[in-house]
């Protein structure tokens, strides 16, 4: 086919190697900064069946980089407007647009459907539940990360090798990095390491050697300065990561959105417990019924004291350790867990208020 | 002996540098981290990994490199 002939003029691929790339199925998820350059060279190179998952609109801030869309398509659904273009550029291909967030009711599901899976998502639990799913599904990852001037390329769970976790075991404790949308990132970053990922994809596909599985690329578009780290693979986790999924029936238990609840949402809430994990001392003090302090530290021993069949509100300082807390009881199979926004501090503040209230 | 400290993404906001030189007779790298974090004390908050001569290692591994670097998380995509 003309439309390959640069491909198979190389002798590293041929028509062989082509047949392979339109043999192979990469799912793409998040189809912004990074998802947007990957879709459009794996696209162009003839990968057979290509998935987009994303819920966003295309927004006009997203035209300073995510250059497969146009102003033609803003407040459109980026899965499909992504299908669009690139059925035009590739009408020889199959292309499957899913216009959601991946979550953990549809990761998996959809990562059996496919070979390879692209991660460009700009947060840390899809990116956790990417590499969650992708274990338990034996994916090999194609990682891409980025922040304001800076790249991290990486390749996952690729021939036994190492995975995200064993890079960064757990979501960031100490609250979460800023994205893109709150600090900036320098346009063209994504495009080169969106770029480099759909270049992996390929290199994964034509079996060559070299595929970056190991190895943290890290990339500086201010100095063009690169260092290459290598990543040991931690086997006890990813042994713990796959067991769970089989022990819960591959219901993925891993990080998950918190779920939280404003101060007036859980004060209306009627058989709800409030679980304050701070340590005891800390202030705001607070009065209300159905109140229990337990630090966080000592909540994993203290289970038992909490009641699994009402709504738990978890609550803290500043949200940070109430997340942790809430995390710690859904791996402990309690549902309905939230972390309260604002923590003691508003929920002192309103209860003063519906005094002051009640008094007039 | 002289150690080149690297710094990535947020951490190397923080110190205001990419790298520096750090004097550092020795020990463990979480000696190193001890050293560091008494001089950028914003870094205790941070979450990062550390690479000894380009290799991710735990922080109780003897320093036996002459580089170290600090890396975060990211992501932004």
């Amino acid at each position: 086919m003309e439309r390959y002939s640069r491909h198979i003029a190389l002798n590293e691929v041929g028509q062989k190697g082509q047949d392979k790339l339109s043999n192979a199925k990469v799912l793409v998820v998040g189809a912004g900064g990074l998802g947007c350059p990957a879709l459009q060279y794996l696209a162009a190179a003839g990968i057979g069946t290509l998935g987009i998952i994303d819920g966003d609109v295309v927004e006009e801030s997203n035209l300073q980089r995510q250059v497969l869309y146009g102003t033609s398509s803003l407040g459109t659904d980026k899965a499909f407007a992504a299908k669009d273009r690139l059925e035009d550029l590739n009408p020889t291909i199959s292309i499957h647009a899913f216009n959601e967030k991946l979550s953990n009711s549809n990761a998996i599901r959809l990562f059996k459907a496919y070979d390879i899976i692209v991660d460009g998502t700009d947060n840390f639990e899809t990116r956790y539940l990417i590499n969650d799913a992708a274990l338990i599904t034996n994916r090999p990852v194609v990682y891409g990360a980025i922040y304001k001037f800076e790249g991290q390329l990486s390749v996952f769970n690729y021939k036994n090798g190492p995975s995200y976790r064993c890079l960064f075991a757990e979501p960031p404790k100490n609250g979460d990095i800023p994205n893109c949308s709150e600090i900036g990132v320098l346009g063209v970053l994504p495009a080169i390491i969106g770029s480099m990922q759909a270049n992996e994809v390929l290199k994964i596909i034509l079996g060559f050697e070299g595929v970056l599985s190991g190895k943290l690329y890290c990339y500086n578009a201010k100095t063009s300065a690169v260092h290459i780290m290598s990543i040991q693979k931690n086997e006890h986790l990813i042994t713990q990561i796959k067991s769970k999924a089989l022990q819960e029936g591959e219901a993925i238990h891993c990080d998950m959105a918190i779920e939280e609840i404003s101060v007036k949402d859980a004060l209306q809430k009627e058989e709800a417990v409030f679980i304050d994990v701070r340590n005891s001392g800390e202030k705001p003090v607070l009065k209300l019924d159905n109140y229990q302090q337990i630090s966080l530290s000592e909540i994993s021993n203290n289970l038992h004291k909490v009641n699994p069949h009402s709504d738990i509100i978890v609550l803290c300082q500043s949200g940070i350790r109430s997340k942790k807390a809430v995390r710690l009881l859904e791996q402990n199979r309690f549902k309905n867990c939230y972390s309260l926004t604002g923590g003691a501090p508003a929920l002192s503040a309103a209860l003063k208020n519906k005094k002051n209230d009640e008094r007039i | 002996m002289e150690l080149n400290i690297k710094y990535f993404g947020i951490l190397a906001e923080l110190t205001g540098c990419n790298e520096e030189q750090l004097s550092f007779s020795s020990g463990k790298v979480s000696d190193v981290l001890d050293v560091i974090l008494k001089k950028y004390p914003p870094l205790k908050n941070k979450d990062f990994q550390i690479a000894q001569n380009k290799k991710l290692i735990g922080i109780e591994t003897a320093v036996d490199g002459t580089e170290i670097a600090l890396l975060p998380p990211f992501s932004g995509g």
